[in-house]
């Protein structure tokens, strides 16, 4: 069973965040693994050691050289990595990314395609679905569960009221959300085999994709930014066994209570 | 209004469509001449309710016959603007919302622009965009042919009935979709909620790592019953599995503008702010005096959950 894992590596979201001068997110300083990527790659981990093996190939793009993150899903267990890093891709939309995304994955074969629901800095949320039409697959997003039952995947997706069960033959791309599963923290054994482990380093001309991505493919601008409306801060207190009843007196005066 | 005709995607939810659908539909009406709504499954019976909410036409896809709608709906949206494109396209930010969303996007070869609290007409849609928590609001619009593909946040706008007459109903099959349809649905399982739904409720108590364990989740729930209201979460506390997903407030979650939003251990990461800001009323409990959370809450604790919320509970009890 091999399983391809999109992941991206971020800026630290605890750290404050800028745009530089083209109002991209400031990339400048050290990137890590996204969290949210972190559940896809042990969902993989999980799913191929259930298949009885196969290889799980994390694959991302980005514009600087930075591979600490993809090291990072080598040492958890991953098999390999492939990242698409070119300075022209600075700028890229979602699409864009779901372009070089699928070059890239189209190159090998494989099962299943895990990604995030979003990324934790652009939070845009649709590059997954993108990429699965661009491979002419089916997907399923915002996944709880997953299984792999008789050839196909089985899915319990989030929905508004529940979940539903819902299954598709394979390959096929699935997003899963937070929390599905635990992920391992990477053992200094794994961190050590990471360092010899393939990763891959691809231009946008390896791909044939110049001119179609980065700023030039995004087809869209931001056109101002500006301060957001703030909130004041109101009455601040420390409890003295007294906070409950300072709550109950505000609830009062909103008339919730 | 300079632009002729907006679609808005309108996912049906039993006798109606979704609070978010029904937002896009009355917004859309400020902004176009013309408005049609695109729907599937139970949505093909509600003309009245598009036409209610400003919707001439309402084009509908049928039945799905199991399939995830994401597929089928941008399958039968990408034909409909191959006979005629409309000047933008709105898409609730929904689960299903999201997937037709980069279908279509992918299909058309067009980019989308997601995460909009905002739309207004410039000469073409301007969106608005928070980012770094709500802090900054970044405008954007497309600079390509359009349509443009717009996936827009729950509460972004007022929900406003025009009162017009029954949508004119027409039909839009979805075609073969081959292997990119082969999605089904199952089963559905609705799990049990008492009170209101976390989006529409007028009180959401929410809990966050301060809290310790997720045993401890059971206080918000509690006290979110006792006010009548919905139990929320930070991403912190449904990435480590205690409260489902569907929990979530902020960024990665759901959008809230409840009367009051009473946030317990929550520290306020930007990406929880986003998600609550709009909020009436703000109420913190949190242990930390320099937690972000207190720089917009109307009244701030600093103090225990631990402490606070059994008391809490104990003096709502007491009036109940």
């Amino acid at each position: 069973m091999n399983i391809v894992v999109c992941v991206k590596q971020i800026p630290d979201p605890a750290a404050p965040q800028s745009f530089d001068s083209s109002n991209n997110l400031n990339r400048s300083g050290k990137l890590i693994l996204d969290e949210a990527d972190t559940y896809g790659v042990e969902m993989a981990l999980q799913l191929a050691d259930k298949a009885g093996g196969g290889d799980v190939t994390v694959v991302s793009m980005g514009s600087g050289a930075d591979v600490a993150g993809l090291r990072n899903a080598l040492a958890m267990g991953a098999t390999k990595a492939v990242i698409v890093s070119d300075d022209s891709l600075r700028g890229s939309d979602a699409l864009s990314t779901a372009k070089v995304l699928a070059k890239v994955i189209a190159r090998e074969p494989f099962d299943l395609v895990l990604a995030a629901t979003e990324s934790s800095d652009g939070y845009t949320g649709t590059t997954p679905v993108q990429l699965a039409e661009l491979l002419g697959l089916p997907s399923i997003t915002f996944a709880k569960a997953v299984s792999i039952e008789g050839g196909g995947v089985k899915v319990s997706r989030q929905t508004e009221e529940g979940y539903d069960e819902v299954t598709a033959p394979l390959p096929a791309v699935v997003t899963v959300t937070a929390g599905v599963v635990e992920p391992r923290y990477a053992s200094f054994k794994g961190i050590m085999a990471a360092k010899s482990k393939p990763l891959e380093v691809l231009s946008v001309a390896d791909l044939g994709l110049e001119g179609h991505v980065g700023a030039v493919g995004a087809r869209e601008e931001i056109v101002a930014v500006v301060a957001a409306e703030t909130r004041q801060a109101g009455e601040k207190y420390v409890d003295e066994g007294d906070g409950a009843e300072k709550v109950v007196a505000f609830l009062e005066s909103i008339k919730v209570l | 209004m300079t632009l002729s005709t907006l679609w808005v995607l309108a996912e049906p939810a039993g006798e109606t469509f979704t609070s978010t659908s029904l937002e896009l539909l009355s917004h859309a009406r400020t902004l176009a001449a013309d408005v049609a709504a695109i729907t599937w499954g139970a949505g093909g019976s509600l003309a009245a309710v598009a036409g209610e909410y400003g919707a001439t036409t309402l084009y509908d896809v049928g039945d799905l016959q199991g399939a995830l709608p994401g597929v089928p709906v941008a399958a039968a949206i990408a034909a409909l603007v191959a006979a005629g494109a409309p000047a933008d396209i709105l898409i609730p930010a929904s689960y299903d919302g999201r997937d037709v969303a980069g279908r279509l996007s992918a299909r058309l070869d067009r980019p989308v622009l997601t995460n909009v609290t905002g739309l207004s007409d410039d000469g073409g849609l301007v969106t608005e965009h928070p980012v770094f928590g709500g802090s900054l609001t970044v405008k954007a619009k497309f600079t390509a042919e359009g349509p443009g593909i717009f996936v827009i946040r729950a509460k972004s706008f007022p929900v406003d009935a025009s009162g017009g007459a029954p949508a004119n109903v027409v039909a839009a099959p979805a075609g073969d979709t081959g292997a990119t349809g082969t999605a089904r649905i199952e089963t559905s399982h609705v799990e049990e909620r008492s009170g209101p739904k976390l989006e529409d409720a007028t009180v959401v108590v929410s809990g966050g790592r301060g809290l310790g364990e997720a045993g401890a989740y059971s206080m918000i729930e509690e006290i979110a019953k006792l006010l009548h209201g919905a139990a929320g979460a930070s991403r912190a506390i449904v990435d480590a599995g205690w409260v489902p997903y569907s929990h979530q407030v902020g960024q990665t979650g759901k959008t809230v503008k409840p009367l009051v939003y009473v946030a317990c251990g929550i520290s306020g990461a930007t990406q929880h702010m986003v998600g609550m800001k709009g909020s009436k009323n703000i109420v913190a409990i949190n242990k930390d005096a320099d937690a972000p959370i207190f720089q917009i809450a109307d009244l701030g604790i600093v103090g225990d959950v631990h402490k606070v919320l059994p008391a809490l509970i104990d003096a709502l009890k007491a009036r109940a």
